[in-house]
This record gives C-alpha cells, sequence and structure tokens, in this order.
C-alpha cells in the first residue's frame, strides 16, 4: 500500500515536472530583445557587463548560396554562407540568456542547410532540429550556459559537412560573464572595441595548366572540391572571406591607449595567431572565460573546430598585421589582416637609435 | 603633385631619327639568319629637363626626408615604346629559348605578366640580337620623362609626419591603399588604360613596369650636401600606380616586395632604345 502511495506520488512528480518542463519550453517568461547582426569584422552593440536580467535574444540567420571573388586575380568560388558574410556574423549574449534563432533557406538555394552551435547542449548543437530544404524555416531556442566564444556552423549530415564549411558556412557566437570579462584575479577587464576575424580555408581545383576553375553551379563544383580537399592543403587561407579583405581602405582603425578584443574562430583548421609588433596582453586561447587568461602571449593557437579571444591595447601607432604565424599561410595564402593604429610614437619603447647607412669601417675589423 | 610636361614638342629631326633608325633595322634583317623579328611601335621623345624627384630613401641628419626635387635632363632623344611588351611578343623570345615560359606567356595583346627583371633584360637582350638595335629597360628618369602627366609622385602629403615611424607607416599605407582601390586587377588589353600626352599607352596602368633603376639609400648633411649613397642593385624599382622596388628575381609580387604599401598585382615591362650620336 506504501508502496503503491509513493509511486503515485513519484510517478505524479514527474508527470508535474515534465509538464512544466513543456510549459517552460513554450513559454519562458523573460524579456525579449531583437537583435540585428552586423557584417564582419564588425559586432552588434552589446553591453559588456551587465546589470539587466536574462533574456530571450532574438537572431536570423538565412543561408545564402552564392558565387563570390576571393582573391585579386578574381579567382571565384561557389560559396555557401549566412547572412552573406565569410564568416557568418557574430552573436553576442550573456551567460543565462537565452538565444532563438529564425533560420530561412530560401528557395532560391539549391541545398538543405541547418546550424550546429558549439555553445549549445544537444541534438549536435541544434543541427538535427534544424535541416531545412530551400524554402523552408525553423526556429531553435537554446541556453546559454557557458561563456565564452563559439563556433557555430552548417552540418547537414555525410559528405556535406565539410563542404558547407569549406564553402564558408561558419561564424561564431560570444556569450559574455554578466559581469564582464576579468583577469585570473579577478579584475575587470574591458574592450574599447572589438573585432571578429573568422578564418576560412579555401581548396580551388585548378585546371590542366593550373588555373582555378570556376564552376556554373554549387553541384558542377562538388566533386573536384571535395578531391582536392581529400589532400588537406588549402589553396586561399582568409580573413573575412577574400585575400586582403581586412587591409587596404579595409584596414581595421584602432588608436593608441585602446584595448580591442580580438576574437578569432576556424571552424575547421588549426591556426596560430600573432600582432606583428604587438602581444595578446590577455588571451583566452581556447576561448572558455571561465578560464583564466594567459598573459603576454607572443603567438597563441586557435584550435580547428574552435573559437579564441585575445585582448591588447596597442602601444605603438602604425600598420599593425594580425597574421596566421605560419607565414607561407600568411603571405602567400591570404591570412593576413591589418590594423590601422592611429597615435604617437612611444620613443621608450622602441628608438631607431641609428639610421641605416654605408658599414663603418671600424666595425668591418 | 604631378610633374611639369617638358618644355618642346616632337621636331622634324625626331622624325628624321625614327626614318633612319627603321632603315638601319631593314637592313640589319636582310643580313640576320632569323626569321624577322617585327620592330615594335617606338614613340620618339626629343631630349628635354623636366622636374624629377628620385626615387629610393633619404635621409638628411639621420631623419628620413622626402627626396628633393629637382630638374632632371634627357640628353639624347628617348625612342620608347608605345605600349607594353604583350604576351605574343614575348612568346617569341620564348620559342627561340632566349626566356624563360612564365605564366600566360601566350596572351596576344595582352601585356606579359609574371616576369622578373631578370626575364625583362633576357628580353630586351634577344630583341636587340634579333633586330641589330639596342633595347634596354628604361631607367626610372626616362620612364619619368616618358610618363609625362601620367608620374605619380610618391612624396608622403606635405605636413605628414615623417620623423615618427608609426604615422609615416600609416601615411604611406593610405597613399598605397588610396591608389590601388577600384582598380581591376587582371592585365586588360593593349591600351585599355589610354594615352598619355606623348601618345604612350597604358603609362601608370594596366600593369607595372620594371626599370633599369636600383635601390638608392642617399645620406644628405644637414645642408642637403651627399654624404654617402649605398646602392644594391639586388633590388630594381618598378613603376606603375606608384613606385615600388621589388627584388629583382620576383615574378609576382602580389605577396608584397622591399615595398611599403600595397604591392604591385601584375609585373611588366616597356623597352627604350637611348638613340644618340
Amino acid at each position: 500500500m506504501v508502496l503503491h502511495w509513493k509511486r503515485t506520488l513519484v510517478l505524479g512528480i514527474l508527470s508535474a515536472v515534465s509538464l512544466s518542463a513543456t510549459v517552460a519550453a513554450g513559454e519562458l517568461n523573460l524579456p525579449r530583445q531583437k537583435v540585428e547582426l552586423v557584417a564582419p569584422p564588425y559586432v552588434h552593440a552589446h553591453e559588456q557587463a551587465t546589470t539587466q536580467g536574462p533574456k530571450i535574444l532574438e537572431f536570423r540567420l538565412f543561408a545564402e548560396e552564392k558565387e563570390i571573388v576571393i582573391d585579386d586575380q578574381g579567382t571565384k568560388l561557389r560559396a555557401m554562407t549566412f547572412n552573406g558574410s565569410i564568416p557568418a556574423p557574430l552573436m553576442v549574449v550573456h551567460e543565462g540568456d537565452y538565444v532563438e534563432v529564425t533560420l530561412v533557406n530560401p528557395a532560391s538555394n539549391s541545398m538543405p542547410h541547418n546550424v550546429d552551435f558549439h555553445s549549445a547542449t544537444g541534438a549536435s548543437g541544434g543541427g538535427d532540429l534544424t535541416l531545412i530544404a530551400p524554402g523552408e524555416q525553423v526556429r531553435l531556442r537554446w541556453k546559454a550556459t557557458r561563456t565564452g566564444v563559439f563556433v557555430y556552423h552548417c552540418i547537414p549530415g555525410g559528405p556535406m559537412v565539410p563542404w558547407h564549411i569549406a564553402a564558408g558556412m561558419s561564424g561564431a557566437v560570444m556569450v559574455l560573464p554578466r559581469d564582464g570579462l576579468k583577469d585570473g584575479a579577478g579584475k575587470p577587464l574591458t574592450y574599447d572595441r572589438v573585432y571578429y576575424l573568422g578564418e576560412q580555408d579555401f581548396y580551388v581545383p585548378r585546371d590542366q595548366k593550373g588555373k582555378f576553375k570556376s564552376y556554373p553551379t554549387h553541384v558542377e563544383a562538388f566533386a573536384d572540391t571535395m578531391d582536392l580537399m581529400h589532400k588537406l592543403i588549402p589553396t586561399h587561407v582568409v580573413f573575412n572571406g577574400a585575400v586582403g579583405a581586412l587591409t587596404g581602405k579595409h584596414a581595421m582603425p584602432a588608436k593608441v591607449g585602446e584595448t580591442v578584443l580580438i576574437i578569432h574562430s576556424q571552424a575547421d583548421r588549426d591556426s596560430r595567431p600573432h600582432l606583428v609588433g604587438g602581444h595578446g596582453d590577455y588571451v583566452w586561447e581556447t576561448g572558455k572565460f571561465a578560464n583564466p587568461p594567459q598573459i603576454d602571449q607572443e603567438t597563441w593557437f586557435i584550435r580547428g573546430g574552435s573559437a579564441g579571444a585575445a585582448l591588447y591595447k596597442f602601444l605603438q601607432p602604425g600598420i599593425v598585421a594580425y597574421v596566421n604565424h605560419n607565414m607561407i599561410e600568411a603571405f602567400e595564402l591570404g591570412a593576413t589582416a591589418h590594423f590601422r593604429v592611429e597615435g604617437t610614437w612611444n620613443e621608450d619603447l622602441m628608438s631607431q637609435v641609428r639610421a641605416p647607412g654605408p658599414v663603418q669601417k671600424s666595425n668591418l675589423e | 603633385m604631378r610633374a611639369p610636361t617638358i618644355r618642346q614638342r616632337a621636331t622634324q629631326p625626331a622624325r628624321v631619327l625614327l626614318l633612319l633608325l627603321a632603315a638601319s633595322a631593314a637592313a640589319s634583317r636582310l643580313w640576320s639568319a632569323q626569321a624577322p623579328t617585327p620592330l615594335p611601335d617606338l614613340v620618339a621623345l626629343p631630349p628635354g629637363t623636366f622636374a624629377y624627384r628620385a626615387a629610393g630613401e633619404v635621409l638628411r641628419d639621420g631623419r628620413p626626408v622626402a627626396a628633393p626635387m629637382r630638374m632632371e635632363r634627357i640628353e639624347h632623344p628617348l625612342l620608347i615604346m608605345r605600349q607594353q611588351v604583350t604576351g605574343a611578343e614575348y612568346q617569341r623570345c620564348v620559342r627561340d629559348r632566349a626566356c624563360a615560359d612564365v605564366e600566360d606567356a601566350a596572351a596576344p595583346n595582352i601585356p606579359v605578366v609574371k616576369v622578373s627583371w631578370r626575364d625583362a633584360t633576357a628580353y630586351a637582350a634577344w630583341l636587340s640580337r634579333t633586330t641589330g638595335l639596342g633595347f634596354r629597360l628604361p631607367t626610372d628618369q626616362e620612364w619619368a620623362y616618358a610618363a609625362g602627366s601620367r608620374f605619380e609622385d610618391d612624396a608622403l602629403p606635405a605636413g605628414a609626419d615623417l620623423t615618427d615611424p608609426g604615422r609615416r607607416a600609416v601615411a604611406r599605407y593610405d597613399q598605397g591603399a588610396e591608389r590601388v582601390a577600384g582598380l581591376l586587377k587582371a592585365p586588360q588589353p593593349s591600351g585599355a588604360f589610354g594615352s598619355n600626352e606623348h601618345g604612350l599607352l597604358d603609362m601608370a596602368g594596366n600593369v607595372w613596369e620594371w626599370t633599369d633603376s636600383c635601390f638608392v639609400r642617399t645620406h644628405l648633411d644637414t645642408e642637403g650636401q651627399v654624404l654617402s649613397d649605398v646602392v644594391n642593385c639586388g633590388v630594381r624599382l618598378v613603376e606603375g600606380r606608384h613606385r615600388t622596388f621589388v627584388p629583382e628575381f620576383i615574378r609576382d609580387a602580389r605577396a608584397g616586395g622591399c615595398s611599403a604599401g600595397t604591392p604591385p598585382s601584375n609585373l611588366g615591362f616597356r623597352l627604350v632604345r637611348a638613340a644618340g650620336p
């Protein structure tokens, strides 16, 4: 009799819990905020430390298959993107927020697409619950339970997975601690600017004469591209979707004395970023803010399939390159971005004591 | 700031000179055992004086300064190719086994690109041999004279802080970024960038052009007198939308050479014949 009573109680509690879970899943009693995403390397406006409570942040992603030019020789690629850019835009939320993403696959596309958020838990990061055909849309909500920067990418299944990623379909999310970033001692760290640098490896097949090939459709590009991908050597490694995309007139502005947060993601392939003439003051190499950052870094490591973050206060004016410090990849394959830093030179930190001139006789002995 | 146009115009002596050259070329072809090489289309510029700022680095009292503008004299009539050497022309040299085969060497009416200073010099030697006439790369002064109003002065804007290394780098970078913004990066058919006042096609347009001039770093004293000149001919001056120095063996400078700012996207060339007494 007691057993039966307890079982009924347990069952009753369980069903009440699952019912309430179902209710909570349908109707979170939280404020909502719609966020307009911004093209990388820029990031939408957001608070660092926040006094607001948890919210539901609404984002819109759309899949776009398009042909793009990826270098200054006019090399074309059948790309796949979220929101038209490579990388896809950075989304910023706080720990405890809910991220509600409407994913749209317009009828003009030729293939199904979905999204796996590395910051989310369950169903392949949402991939299993978001696979949609051209002409469909879906809405997914996930809870931001862990702080840090995380990759998101398309994951349609089978060989489509590496192909869609190699075609450009990845971005990143930043989940900030509610009280902002901190160093290892708990001292608050703030940034004046934030840039999101998504690094992308491309694999463009060549014809018999060695010239890069272009294809009339994505489907026709697939076989050649996969053959080349199997060799694991990219033809291009770039920031922001093309060689030189973040250089010249598109170099990223900064000023001496400003602290910049640099978020770097690579969905597939390792990278080792370095600020030429600079450092990583505070680096979350694995990108997770619950871990104390490493300090005074020379070159750090972005594991393929992850995002990392670095804080640097610029100390000298000039053109500061941010490179994947395999210099073959940086100079020959395109993995270079530029910061254009205004300010005044600090003679104490560095001084050309004597300008180049002929070798002095005394130095020849 | 642009160099002023030359003071004199092409005259009767220049036309006579052209006729004499054509005659001697025809004569040398009669004696040549090789298949005749067509004479390139040349434009004759009379001797003259013009304002010129030397390339390279100049330091005054140990500090970087813009090279002074000075009057430069071209002593002899200058005969320069009307257009950049094309793929078809270069291919003749390749077939004669006197030039290295480079990427896209066969494009008929498009300037040959991905050629190094060595390749350009080898072509000049072959052209000289097969036509019986002396051809070579222009010096920077000759190129600047021929470019006329198309010449892009590369002094930093007045007021640019040259002593602050960071600001100097940003000023140089901005100048380079401005100049190449919106440019078509692939080489275009000869003449696509129009002609200058001397009838020369694609000057400071289409592709960058090798000159024979070497990298120089000059030290001046406070009065502007030359203290020392260090010359490095392992690096040669390339002219075009802007000047830049590139190591002489480089065929593809896209990744950057010895230059600051935006590197040239395509390396090509045209040749001169310095006719003289």
